[in-house]
């Protein structure tokens, strides 16, 4: 039987309570969300925090809205009501794409995105999502709410710039004409990525005006290739192009070998998976600019 | 810690530990040992129950997480009346055969049915495509949740 160790619990009822509760606890605590993942990790003794701070009960975290130009993704919203957003879809379906491929329908019951993110596994979907769209960390600590562009959130694996003593409450991104797509290949259902391309493409006539692209399991640093992105901008939007931008994406991954495949397989990967997501961006945005 | 959950309509009081999990509250302080606990990593699936409105894997949700909030299991399915569909449709469709599995399946297949009444095959297997089934291979799960959703859909039209 897996148990995680003894720990104290507290359920935190806001967000100044939840920071409340960290600076009473210490380094040694850890806030629990959905706890799909360190749950897990409690159990194996890969984690094992003094005090859980639960925060599913914190209303105002749990809350997907649109203020003043920017998606606002509270950090408590789970998986499936991210999937299930029709604004989040509409602005950018690169959330849909991701969402009906992250573990399975009961696991996204629970799970949730601040967790994702805050885990900062180096295969998890969401943080090669946001790095594609240039989504931005809503921190908050005692001192009031700082915020980071999750393209300089994540430090190394399963770490972040999250201190001790903050929260991550949310994750927002601009609205902007643009057009998005995630391709993800895994073993089975619901496993983790063997390798997964995001993509964001703004286009001016036919050439491209601005391009993302975030990259997970593979190797990339901070889940994003600069490289290829700024190959891409100011050149016209083929497919010849985009198969370059993956070529210089897969150039500039470190994939490592593992139980999902060798390098040079998960290499390939990088470079077939963000050149399809690439296709499948323009495609929506040929498709959105003939609808108007 | 006093943690009050409603089980299947009745509110249960208990004193647990904060690293209890819920399928072991439900399976051993509750002695509601149709909930089964297997692979103990959120794969299998055979411990999902539902928290409020969802679909869960107890095996990896603190037995805490679940004070004040209401848990529906395989044990809630049927209402007094006779068996649920999702439950007859196993039965007349042969949907088990160890049973492992079963219980979380049929939690799942209620969901998706009160969500989605006529879903397609493609559908049904998303639904428990986070649940692992080592004797079906799968068939007659599906023929059992198609099965419910006709009964249902038939039924209906009796009543309307």
């Amino acid at each position: 039987m897996q148990v995680p160790a003894q720990f104290q619990y507290e359920k935190a009822t806001s967000v100044e309570h939840a920071l409340g509760l960290l600076g009473k606890y210490g380094p040694e605590s850890r806030v629990v969300a959905g706890g799909h993942s360190l749950i897990p990790m409690m159990k194996l003794r890969l984690a094992q925090p003094q005090a859980l701070i639960d925060i599913n009960e914190v209303e105002e975290l749990t809350r997907i809205s649109v203020e003043e130009h920017m998606l606002r993704i509270g950090a408590m919203v789970r998986h499936a009501e991210l999937l299930s957003s029709a604004v989040a879809g509409e602005h950018f379906p690169i959330f849909h794409d991701a969402e009906k491929l992250i573990a399975d329908p009961v696991v996204r019951n629970r799970g949730t995105i601040g967790g994702s993110l805050c885990q900062a596994d180096p295969s998890e979907d969401l943080s090669a999502v946001f790095a594609a769209i240039r989504g931005e960390a809503v921190i908050q600590g005692g001192e009031g709410q700082r915020v980071v562009p999750i393209r300089e959130f994540f430090t190394g694996p399963y770490e972040t710039v999250v201190a001790d003593g903050e929260l991550l409450v949310a994750v927002r991104v601009p609205i902007r004409s643009s057009a998005s797509a995630y391709q993800k290949v895994e073993r089975r259902a619901g496993d983790w990525a063997v390798a997964a391309a995001g993509a964001e493409l703004r286009l001016d006539g036919d050439t491209v005006a601005e391009a993302g692209i975030g990259l997970t399991a593979v190797g990339a640093a901070n889940f994003h290739v600069p490289e290829a992105e700024e190959f891409l901008v100011g050149g016209p939007a083929t497919a010849e192009r985009f198969a370059r931008a993956g070529e210089i994406a897969a150039e500039h991954c470190q994939p490592v070998a593992d139980q999902r495949g060798p390098v040079d397989y998960k290499r390939h990967l990088a470079a077939t998976l963000t050149a399809r997501a690439l296709g499948a961006a323009l495609a929506r945005w040929h498709g959105r600019h003939q609808e108007a | 810690m006093e943690i009050n959950v409603t089980v299947n309509g009745t509110v249960y009081q208990r004193e647990v530990e904060p690293r209890l999990l819920l399928v072991h509250f439900l399976r051993d302080e509750l002695r509601l040992t149709g909930t089964h606990w297997g692979c103990d990593t959120s794969n299998c699936g055979t411990c999902v129950v539902w928290l409020d409105e969802v679909p869960v894997k107890s095996c990896t949700v603190l037995a805490v997480m679940a004070d004040g909030h209401r848990v529906r299991t395989v044990e809630g399915l049927a209402d007094g009346a006779g068996l649920d569909p999702v439950q007859e449709g196993f039965r007349q469709c042969h949907g088990l055969q160890c049973g492992f599995c079963t219980p979380g399946m049929m939690m799942t297949a209620r969901w998706l049915l009160d969500n989605n009444p006529d879903p397609s095959e493609e559908d049904i297997r998303e639904a428990v495509s986070g649940q692992l089934c080592r004797c079906t291979g799968y068939e007659n799960i599906v023929r059992s949740v198609r099965w419910a959703a006709e009964h249902e859909a038939a039924q209906e039209e009796v009543q309307a």
